[in-house]
């Protein structure tokens, strides 16, 4: 990997291991992630539901309750600190003002019997030294900033009196009000319908824009990457298969999971076609596959996919997790490969 | 035709005389052997609609057509043999089956309520129809949780096969599960219309998959029919400018294209179906609303052959 030439990363997640005790056995839910980000910058991790994805997002605020989670292994950095070695004071201290989190339900994370402005105002209260009059100016200043009308009015309502896109802006200014440095959503959009997902995806890369927020967006949409991301990173069964520049990914993707995924989408032009599924369901986690995890449902695997795990085959910043990217494999000529060789 | 809903309103009562006009004045057909994709954002009735159908809900007023017989307000023993034509699948797999059923009682309570199947045949239809789904027999004496979502959404299916229904109402099937996932579901959905002949009534939000599935697709806005048209014609030609905006927010799978695209912004947000005003229902976020927009309520007609839509400026709106 080429970090030692760029700065150093804002973000830094090396070798995460993250574990679920369970009465069932050891759920091994992250299993090796490795992830920078730089500031500014917005990295999408894509993947179906059990993959990881949240857990690795929550495991960088370290939200999950232990037990039943474990962090088995590997480190978190921001700015060259380790998060998971902190004591619960300082991750507070962390928690809200140096990297924030918004959830896919709004109407979940906030509070129903808060006023909103009160909910944005503890906000800053906790973490600056503020008057309260200077609190209240700035979370009227950042309702206006995430779009909502009579910002002052606002301030008095309750959540119950706003609607899922207001909610979900609310939860936005929330989040962004003492400026920090990430943010991470965690399926912002999945609950909203779709023109309310259009501004809310707006309002994001509005605020990475003026804010300059680093926005590590957590989400299955793989449309929704398209219009936001600048990387992506694609998860499956707790390992990330495949990272790289979002147009890379789309355009050039590598892994037969990352073609799984496009492929299942209908796009315009395949009306009246069938749609190609993956077919069969991601391994149980528990005992995970000693090979790549994705063997069992992919089309192009080979003897050695069974039995050990790819390693990580970089080209530039794109890094695939695939045997077919070794250079003794077969090519594989498909609709992603061809006209893209060498 | 097979299904003909003529003027259908359902309004539940909310509180000192309000009323919500869920659905409000909708008139459509479905063929049979045809898929009607039905779209719209949250709250625009389009479940209701659904449900109103099938006679979970007593309508308010219309009529529901069903092969050229009248069944809105049948009871007793007519609506328990009228209930052998339509079937519904549902949203959420986990919340749509007994979880202290077996997966052979599942799908086996429609055949003993119309005893249809009995003893050693009941066994061998439910193991037909797992078969038909593509789950295995050894499926039916299991629990519904020792079931994925996909797995789930089958037994779904098979349950609403099961007494050999000519209409289907899928209710957002697909929305609950993985992209992967929803692409299985949506094939044997598919598979399944060929091999029986099933026409589908498709309420879904996500319009890239109602495209795929559907012949033609209706458009609801705030419990009415704004346009109507076949799939292609509808993504290609929409005419009513609620369609151009709701098709301009889909992002679709290429970072170029779609950051590249022309949107549509709509101002505000739905308004409350309690208290609706007259005229139009889309004139408070229309960007072409006019004057009399706001006195008289547009009819649904036909612009162009199969393609309907309910707006008084849409020749002035025209190809933009």
């Amino acid at each position: 990997m080429s970090e030692s030439k760029e700065k150093q990363p804002l973000l830094k997640i090396d070798d995460l291991h993250v574990s679920f005790l369970t009465y069932a056995g050891k759920v091994q839910a992250v299993r090796g992630v490795s992830l920078s980000m730089q500031e500014g910058e917005i990295l999408a991790i894509v993947g179906e539901s059990g993959c990881g994805k949240s857990v690795t997002a929550q495991t960088i605020l370290q939200l999950n309750p232990s037990p039943p989670s474990v962090v088995e292994g590997g480190s978190i950095e921001l700015e060259g600190r380790n998060l998971l070695q902190l004591d619960d004071a300082k991750m507070r201290a962390i928690r809200g003002h140096e990297i924030s989190m918004i959830f896919q339900d709004p109407m979940t994370s906030l509070n129903p019997t808060m006023r909103i402005g009160k909910q944005i105002m503890e906000a800053i209260l906790k973490h600056q030294k503020v008057t309260k009059k200077e609190a209240y100016d700035r979370a009227v200043e950042m309702l206006r900033l995430v779009g909502l009308s009579n910002p002052e009015q606002r301030m008095k309502q309750y959540p119950f009196e706003f609607s899922g896109g207001m909610r979900q802006r609310a939860m936005i200014a929330m989040a962004l009000v003492c400026r920090p440095k990430i943010l991470i959503a965690d399926e912002p959009t999945t609950a909203l319908d779709v023109t309310i997902q259009s501004q809310i995806v707006d309002l994001m890369l509005d605020l990475r824009q003026k804010l300059k927020t680093a926005i590590l967006i957590i989400t299955h949409d793989m449309g929704v990457v398209a219009d936001i991301a600048d990387r992506v990173a694609v998860m499956y069964a707790g390992v990330i298969v495949e990272k790289g520049d979002v147009k890379e990914i789309f355009f050039h993707p590598k892994h037969p999971y990352t073609w799984g995924l496009l492929d299942s989408i209908p796009r315009p032009d395949t009306h009246g076609e069938r749609l190609i599924p993956i077919e069969g369901a991601p391994p149980d986690l528990i005992a995970p596959p000693k090979g790549c995890p994705f063997a069992a449902r992919c089309d192009y695997a080979m003897k050695i996919c069974h039995e050990q795990m790819p390693e990580i085959t970089a080209e530039g910043d794109h890094e695939v997790r695939c045997w077919l990217c070794h250079e003794f494999a077969p090519k594989v000529v498909n609709r992603y490969t061809e006209g893209k060789e060498g | 035709m097979l299904l003909e809903v003529k003027n259908l309103k359902k309004y539940f009562p909310v509180g000192h005389k309000k009323l919500l006009r869920a659905v409000d004045d909708v008139t459509l057909s479905i063929e049979k052997g045809e898929t009607l994709g039905l779209v719209g954002e949250s709250g625009c009735g389009k479940s209701t609609l659904g449900r109103t159908v099938i006679g979970l809900y007593e309508p308010t007023d219309g009529q529901i057509l069903f092969e050229g017989k009248d069944v809105t307000h049948l009871k007793g023993k007519e609506r328990k043999e009228f209930s052998k034509n339509i079937q519904m699948i549902f949203q959420d797999p986990y919340a749509s089956l007994n979880p202290r059923m077996t997966v052979s009682d599942i799908i086996g309570e429609g055949l003993d309520i119309h005893k249809i199947y009995k003893g050693e045949a009941r066994q061998k239809r439910i193991f037909e129809l797992l078969d038909l789904v593509g789950l295995s027999q050894e499926h039916a004496s299991r629990f519904p949780h020792e079931f994925s979502g996909g797995q789930r959404q089958r037994i779904g299916i098979a349950r609403a096969l099961a007494i050999e229904p000519k209409l289907i109402i899928c209710d957002e099937p697909i929305s609950a599960l993985d992209v992967s996932i929803q692409a299985q579901v949506v094939n044997l959905l598919e598979d399944l219309q060929k091999e029986l002949g099933l026409t589908y009534l498709f309420i879904a939000h996500d319009l890239a998959m109602v495209e795929h599935i559907s012949d033609r697709i209706a458009v609801m806005y705030l419990g009415a029919l704004v346009e109507m048209a076949p799939a292609e014609e509808l993504m290609r030609n929409p005419l009513h400018p609620y369609t151009k905006a709701l098709l301009s927010a889909v992002p679709f799978a290429d970072p170029v294209a779609s950051r590249a695209r022309r949107r549509i912004k709509l101002e505000g947000e739905v308004p409350s179906p309690i208290a609706i005003q007259g005229g139009c229902k889309f004139q408070t976020r229309c960007p072409h609303c006019t004057e009399s927009c706001k006195s008289q309520n547009p009819a649904l007609k036909e612009v162009r052959p199969g393609h309907f839509v309910a707006c008084l400026n849409d020749q002035a709106i025209g190809e933009t």
